[in-house]
């Protein structure tokens, strides 16, 4: 912990499924009559986002600063998802709030159910703690990463994951601009 | 650790002398209200700092959230290549509650910025710097705005002038008993 840090909350990485493990596949709402699984999305980079809850106060909201960098998960051909144990509709309403362009499912019933598989569930605060998985187009976990929760890892840990893997296409598109 | 990858350059924003032993760099919008909040404490804290301060901006506008961002910063690359970046980042700074069209080129105007050179800045003219600006600092962990890197490395703790400051001097004894 480097002194340029603030006393934040120590969180349990170590419950978290790490890398080389299989992704468990799941299916989740991610509208109020869609359902999403994870299969679904096999064959390409997956960036699973746990966050805690819908409607962090701050532009330095997580979900919103990764709608901005879209177009760069793009280039590696990988999709994204958010999952929170907010229920359908209070994701929908944050998601047209926030104009975000990526699934946001719901791990409400039940609860937090797909965030214990993945070994980030927080059972005192009914949430999922903040975890990012990026998973392969084989369906393999190929890095995660848990953060204190109050702290957005921002995106510079994916993109290093997806570039072990992963070739972006050549054009630059930062997002920006979009 | 989040780093900073694209190190102080020429293409930079800077104030303060280039052998400071503390450099901050900001990644900012200029609609962000988060930024609007921070301006006047970096104002104060560079102040108190003196010449022990290197201060850099660069452009991460979350344009997906604020509609007048890229425009504004658009606006403040035309100023820089007018030798005037510092007046437009504070202009916009302190005028946050009016970023339309009509008030970016109202403030082009106050500028000096004549009207052939704003229109080639919100055709696109400095959007690969604004890009690039945006680009290096996802790699570098911004994890929204303003994230603020001292001496390279990202600075996740409270923006007010106190801890700022407090952090700042740290860093810059460190620097100083290191060389």
């Amino acid at each position: 912990m480097s002194s340029l840090q603030p006393n934040l909350p120590v969180t349990e990485p170590e419950t978290a499924l790490a890398a080389g493990v299989r992704a468990p596949d799941f299916t989740l709402p991610a509208t109020p009559d869609q359902q999403l699984s994870l299969s679904d999305l096999s064959g390409q980079p997956v960036i699973l986002a746990f966050y805690p809850a819908d409607w962090s106060p701050v532009c330095g909201d997580q979900m919103a600063l990764y709608n901005q960098i879209l177009p760069e998960f793009h280039r590696y051909g990988a999709q994204l998802v958010g999952i929170s144990t907010d229920g359908v509709w209070c994701h929908a309403a944050f998601a047209q709030d926030r104009k975000l362009h990526f699934p946001l499912l719901a791990d409400f019933q039940p609860k937090g159910e797909v965030a214990r598989r993945y070994g980030v569930y927080r059972d005192h605060e009914g949430t999922s703690a903040r975890a990012l998985f990026v998973i392969d187009g084989t369906g393999v976990i190929r890095w995660s990463h848990v953060s204190p929760v109050g702290l957005n890892p921002g995106a510079d840990g994916i993109l290093d994951a997806l570039d072990a893997f992963a070739t972006p296409h050549a054009e630059p598109a930062s997002g920006a601009l979009s | 650790m989040s780093r900073l990858t694209p190190a102080v350059g020429p293409s930079d924003h800077v104030q303060g002398p280039a052998n400071a032993p503390v450099t901050l760099v900001e990644y900012g919008d200029y609609e962000c209200p988060y930024c609007g909040e921070t301006y006047p404490v970096l104002k104060e804290v560079q102040r108190l700092m003196g010449d022990k301060l290197r201060f850099v901006f660069r452009n991460f506008p979350l344009s997906q959230m604020h509609p007048h961002a890229v425009r504004a910063a658009e606006l403040a690359e035309a100023a820089a290549a007018a030798g005037r970046f510092w007046e437009a980042h504070d202009l916009l700074y302190e005028h946050q509650d009016a970023l339309g069209n009509f008030s970016l080129m109202d403030y082009g105007a106050r500028l000096g910025l004549d009207a052939a050179a704003l229109e080639a800045a919100f055709a696109g003219r400095y959007d690969a710097k604004i890009e690039a600006d945006f680009s290096g600092g996802v790699r570098s962990g911004v994890n929204g705005t303003p994230s603020l890197f001292i001496n390279g490395q990202r600075y996740d703790g409270p923006r007010d002038v106190e801890s700022l400051v407090t952090v700042l001097e740290a860093v810059a004894s460190a620097a100083h008993a290191a060389s």
